[in-house]
């Protein structure tokens, strides 16, 4: 049967669908979004799993949303309030901590406690990834020029990018040159002398990788976590009053304003194609709907190999997403409490608690950690970046109770012998016991634990090997590479067909950017 | 909270209108009055005491400390006798200016120098196969100013000795209430004075001598608004307001010279090589792109301006530290970045950066001023500094 005709369908309600299907919507396109669960989102969902208590079940900061789209969509006027995440409390084995805060000289004291040497150097490194920040940053915005092309386009696209490369001088060019070869802890050595410190530090260049701090390409990884942008300034984290759903709802809201017709409960099955070209989608449950064009949301594997037929694609692609590495690395854990966590090293309640704490003492500490997940195993000792959401916004959870957010890595998808209950409730104590060495009233404080595994996460949001960034975040799957050569640019090889999620380029986290940009691919098209 | 400094017990209780800055990680007060005038008139008619111990100190030890310190500041290290301080200023590797402090030779191969901003890497950097050992001894050592025609009647019924020999930019030890006192006779305020170096845990009892003895000569302790006053006057640049440090700047037009800051003479060309040497001998040859000038803004010229609205002229009440552009003719030709209005000379002056061609003393310039919120410009004209320059300073 035919439904109402669209001019685009997008599939999938993530954040790269909504903020794809508001931009179309902006351009007077007759757009459908379909969301195979009851609400809209994605990885950035906000759900009431236990009474009264409010999780951001899977992904819980915000900073690398593009300030553009926040403008051009108007996300304020549609709820969205993204409070400040001031500080990092790293505790340390024997009762010590280090501890960066939101005030530069109280940050420059603490460090100076650890390491005088590090206290200066810290300021410079600032200064250094914010001139490299600034670099990429034109990179995030633009469409990846095809280095293989000779068109005029690809030219123009190649020369800017060589242009910009020339203008950032030999000291910054070698340091970018640094920071796409090197290893986080090699990059870090340079630097720093405190371990908590280049631990912590490094910890942003493994976050959703299947890579320890010491393999090579994960100072990248830092940088891209390092232009996180909130206000103008670089390197500020954020926490979405109402959880990482009220970012979505938020854009969801900007897309129906726009007119965008969105449809949750609709599970979509495979694109259709006429001759090369899409002529809409079916539904899981056989309703066709049809459309000028598609755009997916999905990440690389399930927009290539599970939507279309294989035959409708050439065979270089399908080897390069089959080659296409997911390897999701972490877990999560949500709790609720009774209380507030009291951690040894800085009793009491106070400003910590509205902060991240990081379970990051060493690099060592990290590489163990890795080690454990190379042979399929969850670490025995992970590596915990947790934040109390209800300190940061009463509303998530009621009046004197709390919500924690722990996230855990590793947690190996290709754990051995599969994902269990079992599997996964071991998991949940690990992490607990873990984080009650820090904060012994911890386990008494537990009303309610929800553990999510990469294979959850693969379940539930259907991002393939439960990884968070559609993909890894590694040199080899970025920019012109990202998902494979020569379809870097959201279009595909059936003709209106696009892909927007952030296996696309720039890539993951809360950025929208991937959405934005395949929008105007479309858009250019005038598909 | 805020670090607090050695002084902290006496000073809190002091400051009437709980009016604290912070500098250097550390409160300290702005003025300890509701006003400053009167603190600043205590520095050029009678004695002013200031806590100046935010100060980063730095103590340099080893047969290599004067290489040391050779290598990284732009002044001849090597000449600097024991007893005697140097004022200097250090550069990077490009010759643009890292920040500036005085340099004490406490003894043969001992150096205390002083810096606005953490230094310790950077002097640990550049000692690379050198002999030397380097503490940072900011934490450990409180630091008085004691400044003011009165300062030395002061220090020497404080300290119970004579201090009329010991000359400007020079050094002394002597003992207040038991304490053990480095004094140097160099300050920030352009007037006769001294600094006082002692170990922070002698703070108090060294804090209340200086008052007890300053007291009849009518010694005031001041703060930050009554001393920019002074070091504007004295023509003294500060760091942050007047310059931005080069490994801080975040593109190379915030950078500045020493020769772009009036500090040519500081630059010992005549050293083999120290940090920043090459750059700065290519820039001595070819002549430095700014200066760093004084300029009087013509009272006239605002009298005129506001005239024109009905109003007097209105005068800054304290000193701003404002980036404020600079014209001649119709072209912006700089900028000054402190100003106030002098209550003892009378005059509206500021530290102004000019394109070189604009920088000599005579030359005509306008300021922008906004004369009930319309921008206008006033007629200013450079003037050498420092625009007050008392005999008694070196006497």
């Amino acid at each position: 049967m035919t439904a109402a005709r669209y001019d685009v369908v997008v599939i999938g309600g993530g954040h790269n669908g909504l903020v794809a299907a508001a931009y179309l919507a902006r351009a007077g396109r007759r757009v459908l979004v379909l969301e195979r669960r009851e609400r809209v989102g994605g990885a950035a969902v906000t759900e009431e799993v236990f009474p009264g208590f409010r999780y951001s079940v899977f992904s819980y900061v915000v900073s690398l949303l593009r300030p553009e789209i926040v403008r051009e969509l108007d996300l304020p006027r549609h709820g969205l309030d993204i409070l400040p995440l001031e500080s990092t409390v790293t505790p340390l084995p024997g009762g010590d901590y280090l501890a960066a805060w939101g005030d530069h000289d109280r940050s420059r004291r603490e460090l100076y406690r650890h390491s005088p040497h590090d206290a200066e150097a810290v300021d410079e490194f600032g200064r250094l990834m914010h001139h490299m920040a600034l670099a990429v940053r034109p990179i995030l915005s633009m469409m990846p020029p095809d280095p293989a092309s000779l068109s005029p386009g690809d030219l123009r696209g190649l020369l800017r990018l060589g242009r910009h490369f020339a203008g950032l001088g030999a000291e910054r060019f070698h340091a970018l040159y640094k920071l796409m070869t090197m290893s986080a802890a090699d990059f870090l050595d340079e630097w720093f002398e405190c371990e908590p410190l280049k631990a912590t530090k490094s910890a942003s260049g493994i976050i959703g990788t299947f890579l320890g701090p010491r393999s090579p390409g994960t100072a990248y990884v830092l940088l891209h976590h390092y232009m996180g942008e909130l206000d103008g300034a670089f390197r500020a984290w954020g926490f979405a009053r109402g959880g990482t759903g009220a970012v979505s709802e938020a854009i969801a809201g900007a897309a129906r304003a726009a007119g965008a017709e969105i449809r949750t409960g609709a599970g979509v099955a495979r694109v259709l194609t006429r001759g090369g070209r899409t002529a809409g989608v079916v539904l899981d449950d056989g309703t066709e709907i049809r459309a000028r064009a598609v755009m997916s949301g999905l990440d690389p594997r399930r927009t290539f190999l599970g939507l279309l037929e294989e035959g409708e694609l050439p065979a270089e692609l399908v080897a390069d997403v089959r080659r296409y590495r997911f390897r999701g690395s972490s877990a999560k854990v949500n709790l609720a409490l009774s209380e507030l966590p009291d951690f040894t090293c800085m009793p009491g309640p106070g400003p910590h608690l509205r902060g991240a704490v990081s379970i990051s003492p060493s690099i060592d500490y990290l590489e163990r950690a890795y080690d454990d997940a190379k042979y399929g195993e969850p670490s025995r000792r992970p590596y915990m970046d947790i934040v109390i959401p209800s300190m940061i916004d009463p509303g998530m959870a009621p009046p004197g109770r709390h919500v924690m957010s722990v996230f855990v890595q590793y947690a190996p998808w290709a754990v051995n012998g599969g994902w269990t209950d079992a599997r996964r409730e071991q998991l949940g104590d690990t992490v607990i016991d873990t984080i009650a060495e820090h904060a012994p009233n911890l386990k008494r404080a537990i009303l309610h634990r929800q553990v999510i595994t990469p294979a959850d996460i693969e379940r539930i949001t259907g991002l393939s090997e439960g990884n968070i960034f559609q993909g890894e975040l590694a040199l080899q799957q970025l920019f012109f590479l990202r998902p494979a050569p020569a379809w870097a640019r959201y279009r595909t090889p059936v003709r209106g067909f696009y892909q927007c999620g952030s296996g696309t380029h720039p890539g993951g986290g809360i950025m929208g950017a991937s959405g934005r940009l395949a929008a105007l691919a479309l858009l250019a098209d005038r598909a | 909270m805020l670090r607090v400094t050695p002084f902290h017990s006496r000073t809190a209780p002091l400051c009437q209108g709980q009016t604290w800055r912070r500098w250097a990680g550390h409160l300290v007060a702005s003025s300890y009055e509701l006003h400053h005038d009167r603190e600043y008139h205590a520095i050029r008619s009678a004695a002013a005491l200031f806590d100046v111990s935010p100060l980063y100190k730095y103590v340099i030890t080893g047969p290599d400390s004067a290489a040391l310190l050779d290598r990284v500041l732009t002044r001849d290290v090597a000449r600097c006798r024991v007893g005697q301080v140097l004022y200097s200023p250090w550069c990077d590797i490009a010759g643009k200016q890292i920040d500036d402090g005085t340099v004490a030779r406490l003894g043969e191969e001992t150096f205390r120098l002083t810096a606005a901003e953490p230094n310790l890497r950077w002097l640990q950097r550049n000692a690379t196969g050198l002999r030397v050992a380097i503490a940072d001894a900011s934490e450990r050592t409180a630091a008085l100013a004691l400044q003011g025609p009165a300062a030395r009647l002061v220090l020497e019924r404080a300290a119970g000795a004579g201090f009329g020999t010991l000359k400007y930019f020079r050094l002394a030890e002597t003992t207040i209430r038991g304490a053990r006192v480095t004094v140097s006779r160099t300050g920030y305020t352009g007037d006769l004075g001294y600094e006082l170096w002692l170990d922070a845990d002698r703070a108090v009892e060294v804090w209340d001598a200086v008052i007890e003895a300053g007291t009849p000569y009518g010694l005031t302790p001041a703060g930050i608004l009554a001393l920019d006053v002074a070091r504007i006057e004295a023509g003294l640049i500060l760091l942050d307001v007047d310059y931005v440090p080069a490994n801080r700047a975040l593109i190379e037009d915030q950078k500045s010279s020493p020769f772009e800051l009036g500090l040519g003479w500081t630059v010992a060309l005549d050293k083999p090589r120290f940090v920043g040497r090459t750059a700065l001998a290519a820039e001595a040859a070819r002549g430095p792109a700014w200066r760093l000038v004084g300029i009087e803004v013509q009272w006239e010229s605002l009298e005129r301006l506001h005239a024109a609205v009905g109003l007097p002229p209105r005068l800054p009440t304290v000193a701003w530290r404002t980036s404020v552009p600079l014209y001649a003719r119709d072209r912006q030709v700089g900028y000054a970045t402190s100003g106030c209005w002098s209550p003892l000379l009378k005059k509206y002056i500021a530290l102004a950066h000019v394109e070189g061609a604009h920088g000599a003393p005579g030359a005509a310039l306008e300021m922008e001023v906004t004369v009930e919120h319309r921008r206008r410009r006033a007629a200013a004209v450079v003037v050498p500094t420092p625009f007050f320059d008392p005999e008694r300073k070196r006497a």
